[in-house]
Formats: structure tokens, C-alpha cells, sequence
């Protein structure tokens, strides 16, 4: 060994030594998917539905971020929400999302104006509270995780005449969330108590209805390849305004590029909004891992 | 024989450093402490049929995809180091066994059971992940269909409870 071959190794093995001093934080250590893609209440989960998966791509030895844009175009709407969420040694998630429902040329027809838009910002926490979704396969018990969101919408004033009884809520929510991995199955299952409407972007409560409602949540997906998740959701609502507020449902496809980037995209059907039936589109959404 | 015997009461008050001498049943692998071999240190029962084997195309299949695994591993900074100062030969030998009797391709285990196979590595989740990961190429470079890969990951990933120590 020449002078410079051991100043070299010398060199790395002092960049591994210190790079050793730092090994109980690992970046990215989850497998692809297993961290979820973002909801659009900014939940790790599905599309519609928040699942027990904590987001992100950090094991219970390192701590991640994610950002995450979602478009969703219907026939007399368009919905938006982008945000950021965090996650905790895989056993806590914080997030934070800002959503937008603008009623384009529908809100003239409503009496609110072209263009009017609600907006809605949500803030997440979720706690894994037992389980193991991925390595638990010799046993039937899920990952469960509870959660909560907060969320202030912005426009009391429209919400009041429309009956809402308040401009913002909080949802509590239980999830649990299985991979069949001998199948390439993922299912989940949430109930969550709440008092939105149309998720808090028409406010809480409704006349003569001003309390928390039981509402379930499922999701099936198969895994395709490891990359690629397709499956459907299907959320129940309550229906506090009288306004004929519809169950959600849609079918997704969550593709991860690498574990920085996931695009999904789905088939989302909201049915009835504000009067207003149909209410069929597309849904994409990507997120960006960090 | 007298001479045998002496020989043998000489070595075996010989100090205890030549721990590394081959072994006697498996050429090219180091010693190791006696441990009770059984399947069930295998950490996980056969597969009925023979489906499953015939997806790893049988036990040449499974020699691929184990010396496959590990030679990524091995080329995988990730993971590398994990591998370091492990008997190689033995560790090849083993997971073939595992996997060959897992897939029920007709061998008998004879490794130690995964808690002490895995003990002192000071694995921690990412390294299962990224070994899981690597195993995933090496199936796919066998072309060995993606469900027929996960019905094997779910035998292996509770094995996560007993090899993952942090």
C-alpha cells in the first residue's frame, strides 16, 4: 500500500467512523408505499380516507418530511389543498393542510359570487398506538393509530346562512390499517367521529343537528408491483345541513417514483355539493418526501 | 491411538483463541459453538405444494437468488457492513437452507434460530428494510412474479421481531 492509497483509506475510515457516531438516525429506511400517500385532510392514508400509517419514509429511528399538492377538478367545482406533514420515529405524525373549494362560475348560480371560495386550514396529529401493518404477517392485528384534526374554515358568515353551526372542529379519528402481504393486499378501516360538513369546508353542525356523528371510512388496494398501489375508498358523511351531502368514493392508483415522490392519481366521485349533483372528477395529488 | 489420545488431551487444554479453525462437517466455513439444530430454527413453517418452488425454479432458483441477495448486500453501503467479520461461506450455506426449506424444496435447516443468528448485529429497522429491499432485486432478477415474492416476504417478515435488536 502507497503513501496515498493509506492517507485515502485512513480518510474513509475516519468518514465511516463518523458517519457510525450518527447511524441510529436513518434516512428513508421504510419500504416503498408503506408510509401512504397524503389525504386531502393532509393525513398520511389514501386519498380520501386517513389510514394508520404514519408518513413518510422514516422508521422508528428517524424523523421525515413531506409536502404534498392535490387538484381535483368536478364538474362545477374545483378543490385544491396543499400542506406539509411530518413524521415522528414512525409513531407520530404532525401535518398541516390548507384546502380550497372554489366555486368558479357555480358560485353566481349560488348567490355568492364568481369565483367564491371557502378555504379550510387543517391541522393533524396521529399516534400509532399498537401493531404493525407490514411485519406483524403471522398475526390478523392491524396497525392502529388515533388522530385527531383541527380545523378553522373561513368563511363563518356564508356557513352561518347556510345553517352551520360553527366555523371550526375537531374530528377524532381511529384507523387500522393491515398489509396482506401473501395476498398483496393493504386494507384499512377508520371511524371517525365528526361534525363537518363537506369535511369543515361548510362549517360544523347543522340546524337542529349540532352534535359529533360516527362515520366510516374503508379502503382496499393491491399491490401491483412495489411501486404501485390501486384500490378504492369509500368515506360516509353526515348529512347536518339538509343539503343532501353525499358519501365519497373514489378509485385510486398511488405510484412511487422513488421514495422522495409519489403521484396519485383517482377517480373521485363527492356526489352532491351544495346542491349541486355530480360531483365526478379527477383527483391528482403529488407528494414530495424529504 | 496412545499418541491420539495425548494429542487430543494436549489440544484440549490448549488456549481457547483458535476459535477459527474449519469446520469439520463444512469445509471453508469457520467453527461455530454447538447450538441444537432443528427446522424450527428456521423461524417459520414450509410452504404446502409445491407452487412455491416451482416459482423460485426449484433449488437452483434458490441458489441464485441467495447468492444474489447477498452479493448486492454486500455491494450495498447501506447494508455492507453488516456482513463484516461474518463467516460468508456459512451464512450463503444457511440462507439457502432457510429458503430451500421454507419454499419446501426438500432441506433440512441446520442454522441457528433467527434471535441468535442475529444477535449483537445491532440491526435496526432500516437494515431489515434495505435487506428486504435487496432481496426484492435479486427475486426480480430471478423474473420471479411479484405475488409469488410477497407470499415469501410475509414467511420472512415477522422474522423482523427477533433479528431487528434497536
Amino acid at each position: 500500500m502507497n503513501v496515498r492509497n493509506l492517507a485515502l483509506s485512513t480518510a474513509l475510515s475516519l468518514l465511516c467512523a463518523g458517519t457510525a457516531a450518527a447511524e441510529d438516525l436513518r434516512p428513508a429506511g421504510k419500504l416503498l408505499l408503506t408510509g401512504g400517500v397524503t389525504t386531502v385532510e393532509g393525513s398520511a392514508g389514501g386519498g380520501l380516507s386517513s389510514w394508520a400509517f404514519i408518513g413518510g419514509y422514516e422508521t422508528r429511528d428517524g424523523v421525515g418530511a413531506n409536502v404534498h399538492a392535490t387538484y381535483l377538478n368536478l364538474p362545477d367545482y374545483e378543490f385544491r389543498a396543499y400542506g406539509a406533514s411530518v413524521g415522528l420515529f414512525d409513531r407520530v405524525e404532525v401535518s398541516y393542510t390548507r384546502q380550497d373549494f372554489d366555486t368558479q362560475a357555480t358560485g353566481a348560480k349560488l348567490g355568492l359570487g364568481k369565483g367564491f371560495t371557502f378555504h379550510q386550514d387543517i391541522f393533524g396529529a396521529k399516534l400509532k398506538v399498537l401493531g404493525d401493518a407490514i411485519y406483524n404477517q403471522d398475526s390478523w392485528v392491524p396497525q392502529i393509530a388515533v388522530g385527531a384534526q383541527y380545523k378553522t374554515a373561513d368563511k363563518g358568515a356564508v356557513i352561518g346562512l347556510l345553517g352551520g353551526q360553527h366555523d371550526d372542529g375537531v374530528d377524532y379519528y381511529v384507523a387500522a390499517t393491515k398489509v396482506l402481504l401473501s395476498e398483496s393486499l393493504v386494507l384499512n378501516a377508520t371511524l371517525r367521529a365528526t361534525k363537518a360538513n363537506q369535511t369543515g369546508l361548510l362549517g360544523f353542525g347543522g340546524p337542529g343537528h349540532d352534535r359529533y356523528s360516527l362515520q366510516a371510512e374503508g379502503s382496499a388496494g393491491v399491490l401491483l408491483t412495489k411501486r404501485l398501489l390501486v384500490g378504492g375508498e369509500y368515506r360516509t358523511k353526515p348529512n347536518n345541513l339538509g343539503l343532501k351531502e353525499s358519501d365519497w368514493f373514489d378509485l385510486f392508483a398511488a405510484y412511487a417514483v422513488n421514495k422522495n415522490l409519489s403521484v396519485t392519481a383517482a377517480y373521485a366521485d363527492l356526489g352532491t355539493i351544495a346542491t349541486f349533483k355530480g360531483q365526478r372528477g379527477l383527483y391528482l395529488s403529488l407528494q414530495a418526501g424529504f | 491411538m496412545i499418541q491420539a489420545l495425548i494429542l487430543a488431551a494436549a489440544l484440549s487444554t490448549a488456549p481457547a483463541f483458535t476459535v477459527e479453525h474449519p469446520s469439520a462437517t463444512h469445509p471453508g466455513e469457520e467453527e461455530v459453538e454447538a447450538y441444537v439444530q432443528a427446522d424450527a430454527n428456521a423461524g417459520t413453517r414450509p410452504f404446502a405444494g409445491d407452487a412455491m418452488l416451482k416459482a423460485f425454479h426449484g433449488q437452483a432458483g434458490i441458489g441464485r437468488v441467495v447468492d444474489e441477495v447477498v452479493d448486492r448486500s454486500l455491494a450495498d453501503p447501506r447494508t455492507a457492513e453488516i456482513f463484516h467479520s461474518q463467516d460468508m461461506v456459512r451464512l450463503r450455506r444457511t440462507l439457502r437452507e432457510q429458503f430451500c426449506y421454507i419454499l419446501d424444496g426438500g432441506c433440512r435447516y441446520s442454522g441457528r434460530d433467527m434471535k441468535a443468528a442475529h444477535k449483537d448485529l445491532g440491526l435496526q429497522n432500516a437494515d431489515f428494510n434495505a435487506l428486504v429491499e435487496n432481496l426484492q432485486l435479486a427475486m426480480d432478477h430471478e423474473k420471479i412474479g411479484f405475488r409469488d415474492q410477497n407470499r415469501f416476504l410475509a414467511k420472512l417478515a415477522p422474522m423482523q421481531r427477533q433479528t431487528v435488536e434497536r
